[in-house]
Formats: structure tokens, sequence, C-alpha cells
């Protein structure tokens, strides 16, 4: 039987203090919807937990001066819905994100946890990939930032280093007529894992798509940036054969395996079926937006 | 008291446990506590075959802070060589699975207990068992298991001569199929298989042990019936029934897969052994793991009909998966899928087949929705061939009183003929359809079932009611009898108490199964009541100095008879208590009975469904189901059992399996991977009651628990089929499989 030590800081630097003393010993706990479903089942057992959730910048979401947004790695998604402004601009990022469990799990859950979780299926990381959030991480050797897509390196690896913990996600500001959307296909309606996740953000202008970016989960072992599904988009009015080829570019993407989720033929169809309805939920709130 | 016109029989009064759930108050078995308390925790089987060769415990018993642990040598050992069966059970089984010996059988099977001072410091030790095993080839599939070279579960069970894994079948013959078949004009053939579903209860299994150092014992747990709990629990642990006491505690969901122990022998043993009271609860990967679902299948059903629409014949073969040990539903399989229709000529057969995977338990209308599945998919594809509709063909055929079913019974008044008419008349059944979507119909037939209930009704000093029962309530039975005590005494719901006693207080009581609860006990609740109502009258007399005879019991209170009875004004029940004293005693009688006259139920559903083309995903779009429910004593009861069963049909057609990997082990045993529909997957599921009371019941009561899920299953594939013309004759119709059906129609098969 081990002892586990529970440790609350108020500060950043104390929690990251604290987390890098303990080595690999230490586990982060923000909304513990991961984590403590790992530690009941015995996959893990650690020997300090460092709650993250008496930090300010790891809990706070802040609309920047020219529109961005910076929200703390343990903000739950009930938390986030609540912001005025937030779903307005990223209504594709706050439903990727609420779309994961029950209501009393959106209460706890946080994007950063399911960042760093690592899972390739995690609902909100297609999402924040298509936003172009950039992540921001601190250690015992100080801060720094990287796109969310260099982030996951694998199923349950991150490259997060020894002692970093993730603080916060960046999002750009948004051009006029821009928004975003994710849908995942899942057996049920709700209350279950993504067999493929697509997120899709862009921008319209005079009908023409001038910019967007694809995320892709389930089908890889980290969630995919699918830039060819991007180009396909970008310079086109969404036509069917911008969809079509945006679709087959994400069914190409794929490197999925079969397991009790879904078959591998089954997740590269819908990979594709998927990116065309989220493109188009996307432009349909581009254009009021 | 058939009367419609009864005052609290009909009424949906309020549930007289619900304020004890909804404030979370009510005990269930893992919320017993005794001082003293120790935890059990199980070693389970790594591999799914393999014989034992050695168990070593010593290192776990050394094991700081472990106080007892036991193994098959400390569980009674049925000889496999003679059956002893209790109900449908066999303790040679039970033994073996409660506690390995000889061989495990599946990944999960227990092997030891340990019990110790924390849960952690018992799954600890169960980690120092040292275990031998010689690993042994397994098989799970039923197609797999009965190939000639398949690996035998049981060397010593037999099938033609030859050790085999077919354990046992049934046959059920009427007429001539041959010479039924010679006269047909169009006959249909199909296989189809089905998935073990789990039935899916939220409570994991879980109970508190205490064996006094006077050996009596007395067991808190969750199950469908304390009787079958003490009855087994004592000849596994080799005690009388008379020194353990089985006190149910409030159950979450049994659906029946809480009608055998796991976990009360064992308790049992560790606390005899530890000198402590012992609690164990299953986790959720332990259930999905170990305890029972209900079988896989591989069916044929052919029928043969007339050009003018006479079906003529109907042969069924169904295969049904019993898990590690013999017993599986075949019954229900090969007796119901053809009890709903007069056919002249039947031949059904069941056949019981052991694999590698935990042995199956009773879940809802055990085997009878695998029946249905394949003979109604059947009667859909001939009432197509036949350009007849579908529910014109049932009711053509329909099984009406004085028809003669294949598995034995002529039926009494039963209420089929009035469901196929309600739902022909619906307007669910005229209402348009949409692109994409399909309207599929099905029958269903569940025996029900009597047996033994008792009851006690005893007043009150202050003339109200108190009703005990023996069984545990999974479906409303105690807001029933209020209903049913309150008109039998002519007084408000409210001053009736109904609760379940345990195996020390009150009669033995067969355990909830069957769809029997409510029309068993009612039954011995209206013989107490009535035996009350006589007393009540005696005293009254004797207050008044008349002849009993000249009294009558009328809207809860005693009155003479007539004028020559005399002038007197009425005696309440309380007046009669606040008397009972001076008048003779305490007031109260019970009855012990084998109740007979319990008669099959029959429903017809109708399904709406729409698949999103692209992504394979089926919808339930709408549903309505018509049951002959007898007499609705609790409607709101009665309904929610209805729509219960059609939300478990739609599980184990679209969604639910277990899936194994390829060391034979489930790899989905939670409830994120094993896909029961959440309540956004369904829509409102409406419910029509159709009363025809059962004229053997005093109160008209048929069971009305199980038959709402036998026709889910075939009218859901039926409603695919109508929307995409393809016939899916592998359950689940899952969205990855209905995808590849509809880009390569032959994947449906």
């Amino acid at each position: 039987m081990t002892d586990i030590q529970y440790v609350a800081p108020n500060t950043l630097d104390e929690a990251v203090g604290a987390f890098a003393a303990a080595g690999d010993d230490a586990r982060v706990l923000a909304g513990g919807t991961d984590l403590l479903v790992q530690m009941r089942s015995g996959m893990v057992e650690p020997g300090l937990i460092v709650d993250i959730k008496q930090v300010a910048e790891l809990t706070s979401v802040e609309e920047t001066a020219d529109g961005g947004f910076i929200v703390g790695a343990a903000v739950s998604g009930a938390v986030l819905e609540e912001h005025p402004r937030f779903g307005q601009v990223w209504p594709g990022v706050l439903e990727a994100l609420n779309l994961i469990g029950s209501t009393q799990v959106q209460g706890r859950a946080s994007a950063g946890g399911n960042l760093c979780n690592g899972s390739p299926a995690a609902d909100s990381v297609p999402a924040m990939y298509a936003a172009g959030a950039i992540v921001t991480v601190q250690g015992p050797n100080g801060s720094r930032q990287m796109p969310v897509e260099e982030f996951p390196v694998g199923p349950g690896k991150t490259n997060l280093a020894p002692g970093e913990m993730l603080v916060s996600f960046t999002l750009p500001p948004r051009p006029p007529a821009s928004s975003d959307a994710y849908l995942r296909m899942i057996p049920r309606t709700e209350m279950d894992i993504a067999v493929v996740g697509v997120g899709v953000s862009l921008t319209l202008e005079d009908g023409v798509c001038t910019a967007a970016r694809v995320g892709l989960g389930a089908v890889a072992p980290t969630v995919l940036l699918v830039d060819a599904a991007a180009e396909a988009l970008i310079g086109s009015t969404l036509d069917d054969a911008a969809l079509d080829a945006a679709a087959a570019a994400c069914s190409a993407a794929c490197n999925p395996i079969d397991d009790k989720r879904g078959t591998i033929a089954y997740r590269t169809k819908v990979a594709g079926v998927l990116l065309k309805r989220t493109a188009t939920i996307a432009a349909d709130r581009a254009k009021g937006a | 008291m058939n009367e419609m016109s009864n005052k609290w029989i009909g009424q949906s009064t309020i549930r007289p446990d619900g304020a004890e759930k909804v404030t979370g108050r009510a005990e269930f078995a893992a919320d017993t506590n005794m001082p003293g308390m120790i935890w059990g925790s199980v070693l389970r089987s790594p591999h799914a075959h393999a014989r034992i060769v050695s168990i070593d415990t010593s290192k776990a018993e050394a094991h700081p802070g472990v106080k007892a642990v036991v193994t098959a040598q400390d569980i009674v050992d049925f000889p496999v060589d003679t059956p002893v069966p209790l109900g449908i059970q066999d303790m040679r089984w039970m033994c073996r699975n409660i506690m390995a010996r000889e061989k495990v059988l599946f990944h999960g099977h227990p092997l030891a207990a340990v019990a110790a001072t924390s849960e952690a410091i018992a799954a600890e030790a169960c980690k120092l068992i040292e275990m031998e095993y010689e690993v042994l080839p397994w098989v799970i599939e039923i197609e797999d298991a009965i190939k000639p070279d398949a690996p035998i579960l049981h060397e010593y069970l037999e099938h033609d001569g030859k050790p085999s894994n077919i354990t046992g079948t049934l046959e059920h013959k009427l007429g001539d199929v041959e010479e039924g078949f010679a006269q047909a004009d169009v006959i249909i053939e199909r296989s189809f298989t089905t998935r073990p579903v789990h039935q899916g209860y939220i409570e994991p299994h879980a109970c508190l042990v205490s064996v006094a150092a006077d050996g009596k014992t007395t067991i808190w747990s969750s199950s469908q019936g304390q009787f079958m709990v003490r009855a087994m629990t004592a000849m596994l642990t080799d005690m009388p029934q008379s020194d353990i006491r089985a006190i149910p505690a409030e159950i979450g969901g049994g659906f029946g897969g809480k009608t055998i122990v796991y976990l009360e022998p064992v308790a049992t043993m560790l606390s005899k052994k530890s000198g402590r009271p012992v609690k164990m609860v299953m986790s959720r990967e332990d259930v999905m793991r170990a305890s029972g679902p209900t079988s896989g299948s591989m069916s044929t059903v052919k029928i043969g009909a007339t050009k003018d629409g006479q079906i003529v014949a109907a042969e069924g073969t169904f295969y049904l998966q019993a898990g590690a040990l013999p017993g599986s539903p075949i019954r229900g399989a090969a007796g119901c899928g053809f009890a709903p229709y007069n056919i002249p000529n039947v031949h059904s057969v069941g056949i019981d087949v052991v694999s590698n995977r935990s042995k199956v338990a009773a879940y809802r209308a055990p085997g009878a929705p695998i029946g249905a599945f394949a003979v109604e998919s059947v009667l859909d594809e001939v009432a197509e061939a036949l350009n007849i509709d579908p529910l014109e063909l049932r009711l053509r055929h329909a099984a009406r009183e004085g028809t003669k079913a294949a598995h034995g019974p002529t039926y009494p008044l039963i209420g089929f003929v009035e469901t196929i008419e309600a739902a022909i008349e619906h307007p669910h059944y005229k209402a348009p359809l949409g692109k994409h979507q399909g309207r599929g119909v099905a029958s269903g037939f569940w025996f029900n079932a009597g047996g033994e209930s008792s009851a006690q009704v005893n007043i009150t000093e202050d003339g109200n009611v108190v009703v005990t029962t023996g069984h545990p309530d999974i479906g409303g039975s105690r807001a029933a009898i209020a209903n049913v005590a309150a008109e039998l005494l002519g007084i408000d719901y409210r001053r009736v108490s109904v609760l379940i006693g345990d195996t020390a207080t009150v009669g033995y009581s067969n355990l909830t199964g069957g769809s029997r609860v409510l029309f068993a006990s009612a039954m011995a609740v209206t013989d107490s009541a009535g035996q009350v109502i006589t007393t009540l009258c005696e005293r009254a007399a004797k207050i008044w100095d008349i002849d009993p005879d000249a009294v009558t019991w009328e809207d809860g209170e005693a009155r003479p008879a007539g004028d020559n009875a005399g002038q007197f004004e009425p005696l309440s029940l309380a007046d009669i208590a606040a008397q009972a004293t001076q008048t003779g005693g305490p007031i109260g009688h019970g009855a012990q009975l084998n109740t007979t006259g319990a008669q099959g139920g029959f429903a017809t559903h109708i399904c709406d469904v729409e698949v999103d083309m692209d992504l394979g995903i089926v919808k339930v779009l709408r549903y309505t189901s018509f049951q002959d429910v007898g007499r609705a004593v609790h409607p709101a009861y009665v309904e929610g059992q209805m729509q219960g069963g059609v939300a478990q049909g739609i599980g184990w057609a679209l969604n639910e399996e277990y899936i194994f990997d390829k060391d034979g082990h489930v790899d989905n045993p939670g409830f994120l991977d094993y896909r029961m529909p959440v309540c956004s997957d369904l829509p409102m599921l409406d419910a029509v009651m159709i009363e025809v009371p059962n004229p053997a019941h005093p109160q008209g009561v048929r069971g009305v628990g199980e038959v709402p899920l036998v026709p889910a299953l075939a009218a859901i594939a039926n409603a695919v089929h109508n929307a995409l013309g393809l016939r899916f004759s592998s359950l689940p119709m899952s969205p990855p499989k209905v995808l590849a059906a509809l880009e390569m129609p032959e994947a449906a098969e």
C-alpha cells in the first residue's frame, strides 16, 4: 500500500516546483475525469497528486485585446460554456469539449486534461488543431510555446518534458466570416468515445473559403492535422467537388486500427463523410458570423 | 374484483420506495456495514480455459491483514454425474461457477477469495496466490464449439455417444412438419445469429455476510430472491437453511441476472473462517466478465405457406450459448418462437452449447427474444412473398382461446388477437414514412409463471395495514400490492405499508422471475386479506352481539348485512382495531400458496427507423408496443415495464455485443464500450396496454415484465429491411455492419 500525497498550490511556480520535484511519481489533477479512473483501475499509482485548480493562470479564460482567447488548461467545459463570448467565436471548440461525458463530467473535464491524456480519440483536440491553438507549457526550466498539433506524439504520449505541465491554450483572433465546427461519430448519441472526430475551422470571403484547418481524430496514433483537406477547401466555394476532394484527403490521411470501437474500413469511410458535414456546418456558421 | 371501476386497482399510486430512493436513503447491499467488518476479494482466472495443476495460498494467508482464504476446497463439491436441481439451476454447475474446480472455464472465472482488513489488502493478497495451470485451447463461438475437433470443456458430458460441447437438447412437436411443408407453395428458410447481451443492471453484485460464533448466519445481498440465496448458500456451504437469514436489500436492477448467487457462498465461507463479517462487491469489470449475460445464438427457421396465405408448417433449430456450464434458455427460444401462432405442424428444437465464456443467467424472457427474432423475421418474408400485410398475416394465424401450442398447452382466454387488432387500428401503423425510413412489426410470447408465494396481512393497533411479502421488488410489486390490499380492504392505499420480508420473517416465496411476482403475491395477499376481513366481521359481530354472517365488509367498514341484522353504526378498521384485545386479540392473517393459472403474455410491436446512409447508424424514430397486460394494477409501472423491455431490445438489436480479444478475454468489460442505449438514443416509447383480465386470477393479473422485450429485435430488423431492402440476419445491426451491407449487400448475412 502506497500513501498518496496531495497538494493544491496557489501559484503556477509552486505547482510546477512540486510537480517537478516528485518526478515520475507525480500526476497533475485538473478535473480528474481521466486520472481518477486510471487510479481506480490500478493503471497508475501516483505518490503525489498536484491539484492545479487553485492556480489562476490554469483556471481563467481571458479574451485578449486583439480578440484572441487564452484558456487555462484546467478550465472545465461547463465554465467555458458560461463565458459570454467564447462560444460565439469558437463554437466548434466549445461543442467538442462539451461532447465529453455527461453533464457531471463536463463540470470537471478540461481541454488541458483532454490533451494531456494523449488519446487519439480526444474530442476537444481535433477542434483545437482546427482552431490553430498555441499551447503554453511550463517546467523547471521556464515556459515555452508550441502549436497544439506538436503536443501529442503517440497514444498516451506527449512532448511534455519531465516536470513540465500544460498551462493554457491561446486561440488566435478571428477575421470576419470565420467559424468552426466539430462532429464525431459514435454509435450512440452521447456518453461514448469518438470512432472518428473531425474539427474544421474556416474563413469565408464573398462565399470563397480563404483559410481552413482540419483536425482529424481517432484514425491514427495521434490526432492529425490534415493539410491536404484544408488545401482542398481553400479557394473553393465549398462546392461538392471541393468537399469530395477534402473528404478524400481525410480518408487518405487515416491510419486507423481495427478495434472494439470501429473497423479500419469504417473509420476510413466515415472520416470523409464527417469532413463534409463538419465543413458545411462551419461554413453555415461563418456566413452568420 | 375484475371490475374496471375499482378504486385503487388501476391507479398509478405513488411508489412506496420512491422517497427513500430519490433522497439516497434506500439501503443497497453495498451500503450495509457491520462492526468488525472486513473485505473479500476474488482471484479470477487469467485464462479462458486451463486445467488447475495447483493452488498455493500460503503467501496470501501469511500477508499482514489477511484473515481468511477460500478456494474450491471450501465449497461443497457436487459430483458431476448426479444432477442436483434447485429451481431451474443445477448445483453441480453452480458450485463450479462460483469457484473453479478442476478447470478454469472462462477468463474471469473465480479461483480463490481472500478476506482482509481492507479492500486493497485483499486485492494485493490475491496476487500472492500461486497458481499453476495447464493452459488449454479454448472456444467461444457456437459454430466453433460444435465443430468435431473443438476443444471440449467437460469431457464427461456426451452427445451422440461422444464427449461434446452440446450439453442438452429440447424438442417440441405438433402435427407432422413434413406433411405440412409438402402442402406449401411458399417456403422460406433462413439462418440467424444473435450475440450474448448483458442485463446491464446498474448495481453490481454485492453482499455482506456475518457468520456468528454459533454458526447463525446473516446475509444482506442484492438478489432477486432471498430464499434462493438462502437455499443455494446452504447447499454450497453445507449449512442448514434454518441457520441462514437472508435479507433482501434494495436492488439496483436484476432483469433475471440476480436469480443465482456468485458472492454469497464465498463470503459466507470467508466469514466462517475469519470469524468476521465479510463484505464483497463486484466491480463493473467483474460483472461484465463473470456474471451471466443471456446466450448468443445460431438459429435456422423454415416456414411454409400456401399461396392463399395459410401457414402450414414451421420448423426451427435454435443453438444457444450456455457459457462455461450447461443451462442455456433453450426452452424460451424453442418454446416461445412459434407460440403466438396457430400453425398445424411445428417442429422446434433447442440445443444447449457450452463454451469458454461466463455462464449465462436469466435475462428478461430468457431465450424468447432469440426465438422471436428468427421466427418473426421469416414471417415478415413470408408475408412479403405472399403479398399480405404482415400484421394481417399474424392476425390470421393468431393463437386464441383453444389453440393448441407446440410447447404443450391449449390456451385459455388470451389477448393476443387484441394486440394485433389494436396495432392495425393505431395511427402509428398508417403514419407516412420519409426517405431512408422503414417500418417493421413483430409479435412475441412469454410463458409467465406462478409458483410459491407467501404473504402476511397485519392490522396495526391504530387500524392501519402492514403487508409483508417475500419477493424483492424489481418492477413495482410493492406499489401494486398496496393497491390490491387497499382495494380488498376498502381503505386508502396510503394506509397500507408493503414490506419485503427476509427468510426468517415471511414464508417461503420463490424468486422474483418469470413475471410471476404480482400474479402470485397478489393471490397470497388476496387470501390473507380475505381471512382478515372474515376476522373483522367476526369482531364486529361480537361487538354488536349478532351472528358473524349478518356482518358485511364494505368501503373499509363493518356494516350490518341487512335490516334483519339490526341497526348498528358501522365500525371502521380503526374502531375494530381499538377493541381487538377485548374481542379476541391481534388481527392478522397469512397465506402460503403454490399458485397456478398464470397465463401467457402476448405483445405486438410497431417500430419505425431511419438509417443514416453514410454512417450506417440506425435510429429508432417511433416505437409503439401493444400488450395484453391482463389487468394493469399499477399502470405507470406496467408502462415502465413495456418501455424498459423495448429499450433493452433496441440495445440488443443495434449495438450491444461482447467483443473478445485474441486470448479469449472480454475486450469491452464496461458501459463505455459495451454499448447499451442511453436516454437520448431512444424516442418516447409508446405503450398501449390492452386489458384482457386473466380469469384464473382474483385481480385478472397476467405477468407483464418479460414479453415487452420479446418482439423488439425482430420489429427493428424488419423495420431496417423495410427501409433498406436489406435483411440483417445477424445482430447487432451496428454502424460498421450496416455501412458494409449498404456497400455490399451480402454483408448483411
